[in-house]
Order: C-alpha cells, then structure tokens, then sequence
C-alpha cells in the first residue's frame, strides 16, 4: 500500500532538482520493499507472532555476541589496573576511572598519533579525489582516444589485491625508479600508493556516466572547456559519490595498518594504528587499562563517522559490493 | 549472390589493359586511404589531449605504484634481493627454496584451514542473520547497526581486544565459561585451537559488511513475486526456496568468492595475536612472506612466495569477473 503512494510521489521528487536525483538513484538499492517472505497477514496469527518474536529473541542473542566485546572494551578502559585482572570479572567497574582515558592520552602521546593519522587521511581524501575524479571525468566525459585500453588497465588492478605486491611495492617506494628518491618514513610513502585506487575510479566513473550528455553539450556551447565543465558542472553535480569516497577513504586511512608499519618506522610520523601496535608489545611498559582505554578512543572516530554517515556507508557498500 | 560472382569475373576478363592501371589507382586510393587513417587517428590524438592530460595523474600513480611493482615482484623472484648489494640473478633458485621450505607448506595450508574455517562460520551465518533481519518489523535498522558495529573497529583495535578475551587467566571467555562451570582453555596457546580461534576474530570484525550487502539483496526482491506466490498457495519454505534464495544467489556466489580472496589474504591476526604460533599452527602465507621479506632480509624468496600468492589469486579474481559479467549480462 506504501509502496504505491511512493510511487506517485517520484514525479515531484524528480522535477525538485538534477542532483537530488541522481542522489536518488544512487539510493535505489537501501530503499526498503515493504512486502517480504511473511506477508503482514499470517503475522497476524497467535502461531506467527510466537515465532516472530522468537526469532527477535534470537536476533537480540546474536547482538549481545556482536557488541558484547565491545562493550567489554569499553567498560574495560574504565577499570583500575587491578580490577581489569580480577577474576571473577566485573560487568561494570565499581569505581569508573575516567581519569584512564586522560592518563592513557598523555602516557602514549596520543595527541601526536591523532594529529598524524588525521592529517594522513587529509592528505589521501585530497590526493584520492584528485587522481580518481579527473580520470574519472576523463574517461566518462572526454572520451579521448584509446580510452577502452587505458580503462582496461585501471580496471585489471582491482583483480590484484595490493598484498600480493607488497613485498616489491616496498622495495619500490625505498627506491624509486629513475629518480632514486627513498620514501620510507615519509607520508608520501604511505599515500602515493593508495592514490592508486580502481574503485575510486569506478564509483565516480559510473556516477559521472549518469550526468546528462546534454549539460555538458550546454556548458560546451556557452564556451566552457574541459576545465571548467569538470570544476563547474560535473564536480558540484556529484556532491554525493564523492562523499562516499571521502568517508571511505578516511576510514580505511583510520584503519590501515600493514603498509604504514612497513612504511613508518620513525615514530614521529607513525600513525595510530602503528602507534597502537608498538605500545602492545611487551617492552612497551604500558598498563594494562590505559591500554585498552587507547583502543577505546581509536575506535571512537570511525564509530562516529559510521553513525553520522550511515546512509552514504551502506549506499556505498552496496554500490561497490566491499570494503567496509 | 551468383550475379555478382559472375560480373567480378567478367570485368576482369572484358578488358586486360586498363586493369594495371585501375590497380594503380587502387593502391594510390589505398595510399590516400591508409593517409587519412594515419590523419585521423592524429587528429583523434590531437582531440583527445585534454582527455589525457585528465588521465596524466591516476596514469602516472598507477604506473609507478601499481604495474611496476607487479612487474618488479616477478623480477625480483628471480634475484637475490638483500637491499644492501645490488640484484643479482640466481634463476628459479628462490622458488626451489621456497617450495623445499617445510614452513611454505605449512603455511599454505593453514592458509586454506583458515579459509574453509571462515566459510563455515562466515558464509551461511550472515545469510542465515540478513534472511532473520529482513522479516523484522521491530528494530530493524537497531540490528542493522548492531551487526555493523565490529566492522567499523579498526583491525588493529579488534584483534588486541580478542587477545585480552582469549586470555587464558583474566579474559572474559573463560570466565564466563567459569560462571556456566565449564572446564577453561588455552585457546591461542594451544596449536588445535589456535587457528579456528582467529577465524571466530575475523568473522565477528567481517560479518556485518556481509548482512549488510545481503540486506540490500533481499531488499530487491520484488513483493509482487511474494505475493503471486501466496495467492498461489506456498507455503514459506517454499517461497524461500523458489523466491528469495534464488533472487539472492548471484550475490551469494560473489560474496562466496570475494570471502575467499580476502580470507586467503589474512595477516593482522596471527601477525598481532599469535606471531604465526604456537608450532608455526597460525603461520599464514602472508605472514610467511612478512617473515621472509621483514625478518630474515630475503627479497627474493618473498616475492617468489608472493607471485605464487598472485597467481592462486588471480585466478579466484579470473572466476569473480567472469561471474560478475555473466551477472551483470543476466541482470
């Protein structure tokens, strides 16, 4: 029944404006259908709805397995050094320490970690956008010569997970070809490779591939070059696929350990996660709790990011069919 | 067809002399031709220039930081590479090593331990959870979140929390089988447990991306099939088994080969958690090559090990593309 009311309302919706529909079209899929497997009716019945709420149940079993941990962790971060090893454990710590995670800060130096690891996924947003989106535009838009080929050879890589070059991408970037210029311990090192990104390159590709040829006919016949319809029309037409990238792209940079720890030796430039590692191993010296309260505030930020950006995630995730 | 046979054989014939002549002329139309072949693809070049000159950055990022380290690997494999003295070439003598290294083997099986592990508790279980969400008319989007939520911890955050968890003495898994009067493990500590008590680490941190990409799956489903089928009088398995499970299996099939290229490529647990142990029980073949390259200083026998990684997955990558073009083709 809803289902039809929505479809009368798409007129209006796509008369409001060009990039709130292709902002909608991009949504297509987190759309919910309103009939599935049980039809509302047989829910009805005393039988089903015990069932139903069974399954409810069982769900929510299912959730205390997927946040328990974390919720272990967090209650974790707020207990004395005693009381985190005391078996029986305790639910909830009986004098919460919040002065852990002031502590935790200062011991580890977290302030430079953040700052690093901030200014890190900067950086690769930045650097991310600017190669995927004017290859994109290029290869969507400009179309020039021998363009089948080149897309061939972006496309081809997403078939190679960059592990698997790992250990020559390394000896690669502390020795660079021609110009012998090593990039270990430098960002650079860290962010050049991941520039490299076919998925960028498809999401925005096949998003530019949904803008109308007839807008760039008009912007062509008022005068605009290949510039300027890219500055103008297309990059503020497609708001929407480049906040998918950015997100992605500042939580994979949040998350990303291998390659920095490889590539960040110096601990003045490492980033959290290298930082996080180093502060585990044994000789590190760290209590336990401040420890495990730093766990808690890495993972705040992508949590955050996840709850505020919700939609543009799950549109994304849907859209690449990864990643996450 | 046969009257035109018969005039190009008649032509010819009728007249001998001029035909030199219209060859000539033929093959300066063909001179002219193949020169304005040549002129357009010059002019489609000068055309396109703005075109490249967009493709210069993502073109030049992949060439230094993609094709030419998958190229330099396979020139590596058969160098000794030490960082130190220059390359020299040793021939296939990396892959006799490292194919004669008992660890190599271990490695790779564990490697595919771990995979069928992750597959049993990773691939129908999501199926099972995104099948059970969709029915729900109550907190749909909670559980939704609530399943997603170990996904957005970094890695590095999720595999220290589990360590602290599969602490033999003070971690919460033994102390809740304490309260339930179960006998206590050694989960990392013990080489039979080991390996499937990462795989639990890595499906809690990786399923809820999975439910999510069904979720939108089942999503699809047209209602109007579901209910042409009540009318018809099915049952539910029934409309499970001839509706959803058949609208979602094209999706089920990626995600069957996409878990088992990022499951093969595992690395930060046993790397962070067990060190590849105990008794090499946890050795992965990135870790393997990790060791080789970062540990023992041995270049070329980890890009070795490494091509033969490239090649398994390639060819898992060759079956994901040639089902999503038949997907996409059957779309």
């Amino acid at each position: 029944m809803s289902l039809f009311v929505k479809d009368t309302q798409e007129p209006t919706v796509r008369s409001r404006s060009l990039r709130h529909n292709l902002f909608r079209r991009m949504q297509d899929n987190t759309d919910a259908s309103e009939r599935t497997l049980i039809s509302p009716l047989t829910l009805q019945r005393p039988v089903s709805r015990t069932l139903y709420w069974l399954v409810f149940i069982l769900l929510a079993l299912f959730t205390v397995v997927s946040l328990g941990p974390v919720y272990w962790m967090f209650s974790g971060g707020l207990k004395t050094s005693s009381e985190i090893f005391q078996t029986p454990p305790t639910f909830w710590p009986v004098h919460a320490q919040w002065s852990n995670y002031v502590q935790a800060w200062q011991v580890m130096g977290l302030l430079l970690y953040f700052t690093n690891t901030l200014l890190l996924a900067l950086g690769a947003v930045i650097l991310q956008i600017l190669v995927s989106a004017t290859a994109a535009y290029a290869l969507s838009k400009l179309q020039p010569a021998g363009k089948d080929v080149i897309q061939f050879c972006f496309f081809c890589t997403l078939m190679v997970p960059p592990v698997a070059y790992l250990v020559p991408q390394f000896v690669n970037i502390s020795n660079l070809p021609f110009i012998n210029v090593s990039l270990v311990n430098s960002w650079s090192g860290v962010l050049l490779p991941e520039a490299a990104n076919a998925f960028n390159i498809l999401i925005l590709k096949s998003f530019f591939d949904g803008i109308p040829a007839e807008l760039s006919e008009a912007a062509r016949l008022d005068g605009a070059n290949s510039w300027q319809l890219f500055l103008r029309i297309i990059i503020p037409l497609s708001r929407p696929a480049l906040a998918v990238v950015t997100i992605f792209t500042v939580v994979a940079t949040w998350k990303d350990f291998l390659w920095p720890l490889l590539v960040l030796s110096d601990s003045n430039v490492q980033s959290l996660m290298v930082a996080l590692y180093h502060e585990s191993q044994p000789n590190a010296g760290l209590p336990f709790n401040y420890f495990i309260a730093g766990l808690v505030m890495a993972s705040v930020p992508p949590i955050l990011l996840f709850l505020l950006f919700q939609r543009q995630i799950i549109r994304g995730i849907n859209l690449t069919g990864l990643k996450g | 067809m046969e009257l035109h046979s018969h005039a190009s054989v008649s032509v010819p014939a009728q007249d001998a002399p001029p035909l030199s002549q219209e060859g000539k002329e033929k093959s300066t139309l063909q001179r002219k031709n193949s020169r304005s072949r040549l002129q357009n693809i010059m002019r489609a070049i000068r055309r396109s220039w703005a075109g490249y000159l967009f493709l210069l950055p993502a073109l030049a990022t992949f060439l230094i930081f993609v094709w030419y380290p998958i190229v330099l690997g396979f020139v590596m494999s058969f160098q000794n590479v030490d960082m130190i003295n220059p390359p020299a070439w040793v021939g296939w003598l990396n892959y006799q090593r490292v194919l004669s290294d008992p660890l190599f083997v271990i490695a790779w099986r564990n490697t595919f331990e771990f995979t069928i592990y992750a597959l049993i508790f990773g691939y129908i279980i999501p199926v099972i959870l995104a099948l059970l969400i969709n029915e729900m008319r109550h907190a749909k989007s909670f559980f939704r979140l609530a399943f997603y939520l170990p996904v957005m911890l970094p890695p590095i955050v999720t595999v220290f929390l589990w360590r602290w968890i599969y602490n033999p003495d003070a971690g919460l898994l033994n102390s809740l089988l304490a309260l339930l009067h179960l006998p206590a493990g050694l989960w990392l500590e013990n080489a039979s447990t080991s390996l499937p008590s990462l795989v639990v680490v890595a499906t809690w941190s990786a399923a809820g991306s999975t439910i999510l990409i069904y979720l939108a799956a089942l999503q699809g489903v047209s209602a109007t099939l579901y209910e042409a089928a009540e009318i018809d009088g099915s049952n539910l398995w029934q409309r499970l088994w001839n509706i959803t499970l058949p609208a979602i299996r094209p999706v089920m099939l990626l995600m069957l080969i996409l878990q088992v290229i990022s499951t093969m490529q595992v690395f930060v647990e046993p790397f962070t958690i067990t060190s590849g142990g105990p008794q090499n029980s946890t050795m992965t073949i990135l870790l393997l090559i990790y060791n080789y390259a970062f540990q023992q200083g041995e270049f070329g026998r980890a890009s070795a090990s490494g091509a033969i990684l490239f090649l398994v997955l390639a060819v898992f990558s060759l079956i994901y593309m040639r089902i999503t073009r038949n997907f996409m083709q059957g779309d």
